[in-house]
């Protein structure tokens, strides 16, 4: 059983956590024509959007309903609506998302109603799918304000069988992929591939690998999304053959998705390491009804054989993991697997997956929590995202950067994680990161009696007795 | 929560050239077409430079949880600034009132983990809503724990941030400035040749380093700063900011209310000037000679600019040949636009359009006087019309904050990032150096055929 630690500080230092609102965000980029926009003042879009930035380094849409002293004690339905109208008017995108601030919910915003006016007032904007979302950020954190994003955009945009008289597994090599944020748009593309040698279709909700992995296009502008989930793909995922789901924290939306269409849904906590994938991999072979292709075979060989090399170094490693309940339970297992120790888990909000995650303890908390743990406990490698190198330095330990935001690299969102191949990627960073970090040697012993060369006894002082 | 009298105040700034217009700092943000930061956004971008200070961040995570540690300001020695603080309200917190406690104890925590000089408290927008009395937390807990704490009192919602920077002034100005004297001369410092004389820098932010550049000129002609406020900047100088003889207005008119109210209180005369550009840092040097009013300080003035003007003249010779002629889209606000002109100028290059949409008439006059009448001054700073003004004007770079730089290369027009985010010094005679190599590294590269171009195949087909 884990021992859950609550936070028991006033102040956070140097945060592990994003809010909900960015969670928000970035499950809405990944609709093809989307535009989020945040109810709260200016900066919550601002602060929002440079930290995309930074890490994707790509334009991101993200807009505001700009609450001011007024709207902000007398109400602000008309910035919501006006927002709306606005942003349908000048970019008439596919998808608007209004996610909630800590502003906006205090102030006691009720923005689906806003939404439901909105409609009523303009139907010459039907063709815009609105969702409104609560994503305050007094409470979760970036992984439960996409989840909860994404449960409402399913929850609006897949219509129920039975009234849209769609069966599953009608499209025959059609599967549904939810995937958490912890998945970059590399990982997606990997996925991808690995569903397309089983000759599966797989839809992404959302697919951040089509709007924010870093593609030059001819257009020189575009002020919503370029790329991302269709949103006519939503009206088929009730047709499809299965929906895999990554991530535990998707496990309402995928709940949901189930219940509105009864595709059968498979569930995978992670796709690191060598048994979280085999099971993905037994998954489809069982849902295509196809043999494992070979390549899959020999990248799980690669796999086997790169554990075999680099156990030696990560082996009772002490490693101090901090990032969001997905990503700490992928990682956790993966380091696991391989004999090392996590010794330090920390994560920004208390969620009821963390009880599935297999270490003795996770402490809620903030960075500066991982570096006194991981002190304590002596910790020689820390995983964790580019706020965290200051930490580890601190702790005279290598980082292996991973999760939001990386700001200090270039193609942190490109990175490969899962897979056979991800994996076995991940295996090798570690591996280099423990054999280029100076670790502990013997100290070196001088014999007072040693003959070595006059020179040498001099710029070495004897041990003193 | 500051009360609209109290920020109508904050507006009205006699100074300010905009004032004549209208009272909301800068255009009423529209829902749905906005762009921009907040008052806390604005106050903290002024402030968290102080190094050596506890900056705590009153709110839910998303105040601080997306914006720590995000700033190209440089120290030279203290690095408490660079930690993230905030009280992380929850909604516990929020519905049954706990705020305020939170934040006593967040500030005893901070006091008893890293022993700051002083911590700052940036109200955010639901404390401010819920009606913590930061003011009143402040001070009983700096009597309770000994340490000065500073109410910031900049919740989003007040304004923009604009605002957000007279607001962080205001409050360096009411609770710091003028609570300690200037220390006495370093005895290795003294000199008998000369009188050393104090000032202050507003509104230097020491992006990347870059005053660096300039103050080594400073420590040469016996000008002591007694603060930047605040690149660079300790808590123990800003206390003594009241005693300085002269202070400049760097670049911006953010923080114009504190130099207007040490000189309406202590009677400091201040004037404006940018450290971008030979013509600009020189004209600089000299205004401090000139209100300083030492006969002999502006001679040794004007000998050094003319020696540092003549060497980074040679310097700058030939990089001048290669970005002589080249067309600039300028889009930057306020009285940046003007300085970085001179500078582009400087080195023969043509700026065929620029931003004013944060300049005052003032700033325009200056811009035209630089440029000529039918200079183009941009308004709409939306993407679209941005990438439609290099196409039309042949502009060959387009020199923007950090936001737009995306829209630039997206739109395969070469960048050069001129904001706070960037990550090299521009200032003084030796930053025109960085400057001509940025500016030829990205016009000069030879990536932009390779990605403007069609795919080789493509070619052959539009050929057929």
């Amino acid at each position: 059983m884990t021992e859950i630690l609550k936070r028991n500080k006033a102040l956070s230092v140097s945060p592990l956590k994003a809010s909900q609102p960015v969670g928000g965000s970035l499950a809405t980029l990944g609709f093809n024509r989307a535009m989020p926009m945040l109810h709260g003042s200016q900066g919550c879009t601002a602060f929002a959007k440079v930290f995309f930035v930074r890490h994707f380094r790509e334009p991101i849409p993200l807009q505001s309903t700009a609450m001011d002293q007024s709207s902000s004690v007398l109400g602000a339905d008309e910035n919501v609506v006006e927002g709306i109208k606005t942003i349908a008017e000048k970019s008439r995108p596919a998808l608007i998302t209004i996610l909630t601030t800590g502003l906006a919910e205090t102030q006691g915003a009720d923005v689906h109603r806003n939404v439901r006016e909105f409609r009523e007032a303009n139907p010459e904007f039907d063709d815009v799918a609105v969702v409104a979302v609560n994503t305050p950020d007094f409470t979760g954190s970036v992984e439960t304000g996409y989840a909860a994003t994404l449960t409402e955009i399913i929850r609006a945009l897949v219509p129920d069988a039975k009234d849209a008289g769609t069966q599953p597994g009608r499209r025959r090599r059609q599967v549904n992929v939810l995937v958490s944020y912890m998945l970059t748009p590399g990982d997606l593309e990997a996925l991808r591939d690995i569903f397309e040698q089983f000759q599966l279709r797989p839809v992404f909700v959302p697919d951040l690998s089509d709007s924010l992995d870093g593609c030059l296009t001819e257009d020189d502008f575009s002020p919503v999304t370029i790329g991302g989930t269709l949103l006519s793909e939503m009206a088929t995922l009730g047709d499809a053959l299965a929906t895999v789901v990554i991530g535990a924290s998707l496990k309402k939306a995928a709940e949901l998705l189930e219940q509105k269409t009864g595709v059968p849904t498979h569930a995978f906590d992670h796709l690191y390491g060598l048994h979280a994938n085999d099971k993905l991999i037994s998954a489809l072979n069982e849902i295509s009804g196809m043999d494992v292709p070979e390549r899959i075979e020999r990248q799980r060989a690669q796999l086997q054989d790169a554990m075999l090399d680099t156990h030696f170094m990560l082996g009772q490693l002490r490693i101090a993991i901090a990032a969001d309940a997905d990503l700490l339970h992928a990682f956790a297992a993966q380091v696991q697997e391989m004999g090392a120790e996590v010794v330090a888990a920390v994560t920004s909000c208390n969620t009821p997956q963390l009880s599935r995650i297999p270490v003795a303890s996770i402490k809620i908390g903030d960075l500066e929590d991982m570096e006194l743990i991981g002190k304590a406990q002596n910790a020689q490698l820390v995983i964790g995202n580019s706020h965290a190198v200051d930490s580890a330095e601190r702790l005279g330990a290598p980082i292996l950067r991973a999760g939001f935001p990386l700001y200090d690299i270039i193609g942190g969102y490109q990175k490969t994680w899962i897979g056979y191949r991800g994996s076995r990627q991940t295996l090798f960073d570690l591996a280099n990161l423990v054999i280029n970090h100076a670790h502990e040697e013997i100290p070196v012993y001088r014999s007072v009696y040693a003959q070595k060369p006059a020179h040498e006894l001099t710029e070495y002082p004897q041990p003193c007795h | 929560m500051k009360s609209t009298k109290d920020i109508a105040e904050l507006l009205d700034e006699p100074s300010c050239e905009h004032n004549k217009k209208e009272k909301s700092g800068c255009a009423k943000p529209k829902p749905g077409a906005s762009a921009g930061g907040c008052a806390f956004d604005g106050a903290q971008i002024a402030l968290l430079p102080i190094a050596d200070v506890a900056h705590i961040v009153h709110g839910p995570i998303a105040c601080a949880g997306s914006s720590w540690d995000n700033r190209g300001t440089r120290s030279s020695g203290a690095s408490l600034y660079r930690i993230g603080m905030t009280t992380d309200l929850t909604e516990q917190d929020i519905v049954m009132g706990r705020a305020e406690k939170r934040l006593f104890h967040a500030i005893k925590q901070a006091v008893e983990t890293y022993q700051p000089p002083a911590v700052f408290i940036y109200n955010t927008c639901v404390p401010a809503l819920i009606g913590d009395d930061i003011g009143a937390v402040c001070r009983s807990a700096e009597e309770r724990w000994g340490v000065p704490v500073v109410p910031i009192d900049s919740a989003g919602f007040y304004g923009t941030k604009n605002l957000g920077n007279r607001i962080a002034g205001d409050a360096m100005f009411k609770y710091v400035v003028g609570t300690r004297d200037p220390d006495p001369l370093p005895l290795s410092a003294q000199r008998t040749d000369i009188k050393i004389h104090d000032v202050n820098l507003v509104g230097e932010y020491n992006i990347a380093g870059e005053f660096w550049h300039v103050l080594p000129l400073f420590d040469e002609l016996g000008l002591r700063i007694l603060c930047t406020l605040s690149g660079d900047a300790r808590f123990r100088e800003v206390q003594t900011m009241h005693k300085a003889e002269v202070n400049m207005m760097v670049c911006s008119k953010a923080m114009l209310n504190v130099a207007r109210k040490l000189n309406e209180k202590y009677g400091t005369p201040w004037f404006e000037g940018s450290f971008y550009g030979i013509t600009d840092t020189s004209q600089a040097l000299r205004d401090f000679a000139k209100a300083i009013g030492d006969p002999d300080l502006t001679e040794r003035t004007e000998r050094l600019i003319e020696r540092e003007e003549a060497r980074i003249r040679a310097e700058l010779a030939p990089w001048k040949e290669r970005l002589k002629g080249k067309r600039v889209l300028l889009f930057t606000g306020g009285v940046k636009s003007w300085s970085v002109i001179s500078a582009l100028q400087d080195l023969g290059m043509v700026v065929v359009a620029t931003g004013t949409k944060k300049s005052t008439e003032e700033d325009k006059a200056r811009i035209r006087e630089l440029m000529g009448e039918d200079t183009l001054m941009i308004e709409d700073g939306s993407p679209k019309a941005l990438i439609k003004i290099v196409h039309d004007y042949k502009a060959d770079i387009l020199i923007a904050g950090g936001r737009n730089m995306y829209t630039a290369l997206k739109a395969k027009i070469p960048f050069l990032d001129i904001n706070q985010e960037r990550e090299f010094g521009y200032e003084g005679y030796q930053g025109m150096l960085e400057l001509v190599r940025q500016l030829a590294l990205t016009m000069e590269s030879p990536v932009w055929p390779s990605v403007r171009a069609p795919a080789p195949w493509k070619k052959a087909k539009e050929a057929a």
